[in-house]
């Protein structure tokens, strides 16, 4: 496909337009966009159709939207097991929430240490930490699990300690390393200045640091929060009480029972669990995609 | 998760540190800031010991034991090299399990990142609407392992699913694809490659990257479109596609929700979606076989750690840094 395009004719003077690169006609990219979207999409909207569908037609309706609006799955599923999902929404509520926390506060310290202070052995610690981001959680959980389970922490009382001592002890390496290479970016020149107002380094990271990295804890906070909410291999290996179950512990018990007539519940229990994560993609697109481009981080 | 590479700490000694510390100001706050550093570090040192390494270490020794999580530390007994003999000469499941997640890896993995590269061109240009086309992309990636979509994903692929239905418009019988076992696995795979958003955000962020008079200067020399994007595009983002390979792969050989869901947990149908963590989990917490299950962990991190290394080793032939020494 050589075909002659105006550049190849008038290079020399116009400075070159940037317009111009793996052009191709644009209503052809625009036609074939449009059926990538559909492809796309069309889980879920299949998802959402299917949640919104009575019994009866989930079997004889194969069309993406049902004929009959009928929203008696999400009252059915809301209450399909012993424990409501208003319990499950809330534990998994509480395992995110407490994660966000725990992840900014600990790793926005540990970040700091790494960004600018000065200390014996920073470099080899440094390079422990970007070791661990390497590591798969499938390694740690059999011993984690056997570690707290030791402790008598499994299944104890608060439940979700396993979950969420590692989030306050910055094992999130990633997080770390964001925020690192965030403060990086931030004038050394505010410290100096507030050294020489007499501030010390905890003066600096309260007064300085902890204020500007505000961006980089709200990306922290997004990312730990649609992942915690997501997170499912945690979750199952830690809880094991059905009041304790988080959303997505929940949603498996709906297979366990695999009778076609939960098929509805489930949908719609399984649309009510993407709900906050697709809020949060709502409100955040902009942010999230520009995210991942910068710093690698993965959906 | 991430490979950035950034700026290494590392390189600077001791002794340049200590230089720097002096050019910046009064040496007096040298000593209260090693200090300091050690506090602000000390969450991430407890972590690193109490959840990271000794974790580690005990997983280590128990891998050499038949640790059951029933009986007492005190009786545990030591086996040697049984749990690594067994799982390469004697545990024909543990092979299998090994040879889906292989197959998984290397048919998703690239076909997910030619469809993301594939849309990454067709996006690569400003124009109205774009930034829509990039979040929808990107929803998929988003919503990623969750279970809720696995849910939706087995269902779709089920007989009365909405594939099949799909099917029917062209006059095709579809089957049961999640139960046959001969499809399980292809579902997940696609499942995998619909997720192609995360790294097309990527490859978006590599194109921007490529000086236009590149091509500029390519279509002065009369290269076409397809030697463009063979002889411009293709060099200028190998760090990008390389970036990518490497993440993905690793994404995948862990991939454990999707598969957990089809199969209820069992790695069925036939055990044809056996990914490695699946087989890991149901023999340390339904087996309770937490000896063996160790092994397997360290095997599986030993093998991402080969893996890497020899992405690395052979990227230097193929991947280009425009600031680099090659070319």
């Amino acid at each position: 496909m050589v075909t002659v395009t105006p550049t190849t004719v008038a290079p020399t003077t116009a400075p070159p337009s940037p317009r111009r690169r793996q052009g191709g006609r644009p209503v052809l990219r625009l036609l074939i966009l449009v059926a990538i979207v559909a492809v796309v999409l069309y889980p879920l909207i299949w998802m959402v159709g299917t949640s919104l569908k009575s019994q009866e037609e989930i079997v004889n309706n194969v069309g993406l939207l049902p004929e009959r609006f009928s929203p008696g799955n999400y009252t059915a599923g809301w209450s399909n097991f012993d424990v409501s999902f208003g319990r499950f929404f809330l534990n998994s509520t509480m395992v995110s929430l407490f994660t966000v926390v725990g992840n900014g506060l600990s790793c926005l310290l540990a970040a700091y240490a790494f960004a600018r202070l000065r200390f014996r052995l920073r470099g080899m610690w440094f390079a422990v930490m970007i070791g661990t981001l390497l590591l798969p959680q499938h390694v740690l959980i059999v011993p984690q699990y056997i570690l707290f389970r030791t402790l008598g922490l499994v299944g104890g009382e608060w439940p979700y300690l396993p979950l969420l001592i590692p989030q306050f002890l910055a094992t999130e390496a990633f997080f770390v390393f964001l925020m690192v290479q965030f403060m990086r970016g931030v004038p050394r020149e505010l410290d100096e200045a507030a050294r020489i107002d007499g501030a010390g380094p905890f003066g600096i990271f309260r007064h300085i640091i902890l204020p500007l990295s505000r961006p980089a804890l709200v990306t922290t906070a997004i990312f730990s929060f649609i992942w915690t909410w997501n997170d499912f291999f945690r979750q199952l290996v830690f809880l094991s009480q059905l009041e304790d179950y988080t959303v997505p512990v929940a949603l498996t018990l709906f297979i366990d029972s695999t009778s076609q007539s939960a098929v509805g519940p489930m949908f719609a229990m399984s649309v009510l669990s993407l709900l906050p994560v697709f809020l949060f993609f709502v409100a955040f697109q902009r942010m999230l995609v520009e995210g991942i481009n910068t710093s690698g981080i993965k959906g | 998760m991430a490979l950035t590479t950034a700026p290494d700490p590392t390189r600077r000694g001791p002794g340049s540190a200590r230089t720097h510390a002096d050019r910046r100001g009064p040496g007096r706050l040298r000593h209260s800031e090693g200090l300091a550093g050690y506090v602000f570090l000390s969450p991430w040192l407890i972590g690193l010991m109490g959840v990271t390494a000794i974790p580690m270490l005990l997983s280590l020794y128990l891998s050499f034991t038949n640790y059951d999580i029933l009986t007492p530390f005190s009786e545990v007994e030591w086996v040697g090299l049984a749990n690594y003999e067994r799982m390469f000469t004697a545990d024909p499941s543990y092979w299998h399990a090994v040879r889906v997640t292989v197959t998984f890896a290397v048919i998703a993995v690239p076909l997910k990142l030619a469809a993301a590269l594939g849309v990454a061109l067709l996006l690569n240009r400003a124009w109205r609407g774009v930034g829509l086309f990039r979040g929808l992309f990107y929803l998929p990636s988003l919503l990623g392992g969750s279970v809720a979509l696995a849910i939706v994903w087995v269902n779709m692929f089920n007989r009365d699913g909405a594939f099949n239905s799909l099917l029917s418009l062209f006059g095709i019988t579809g089957k049961p694809w999640v139960n046959d076992p001969d499809w399980a696995l292809e579902t997940l795979m696609v499942l995998a490659i619909w997720q192609f958003g995360a790294p097309m955000v990527i490859f978006l962020a590599g194109l921007k990257q490529v000086p236009t008079e590149l091509y500029e200067a390519a279509s002065v020399d009369g290269a076409g479109r397809f030697r463009q994007f063979r002889n411009v595009t293709l060099p200028m983002l190998s760090p990008v596609i390389f970036f990518n390979l490497v993440l993905e792969t690793i994404n995948g050989f862990q991939g454990f929700t999707a598969a957990f869901v089809l199969s209820n947990g069992t790695g069925g149908p036939v055990d044809s979606t056996l990914m490695y963590t699946l087989n890991l989990y149901i023999t340390g917490f339904t087996e309770l076989n937490m000896g063996y299950a160790s092994a397997m962990a360290w095997v599986f991190l030993l093998a991402i750690a080969v893996i890497t290394a020899i992405f690395f080793s052979t990227g230097r032939f193929w991947v280009h840094y425009s600031d680099g020494e090659d070319r």
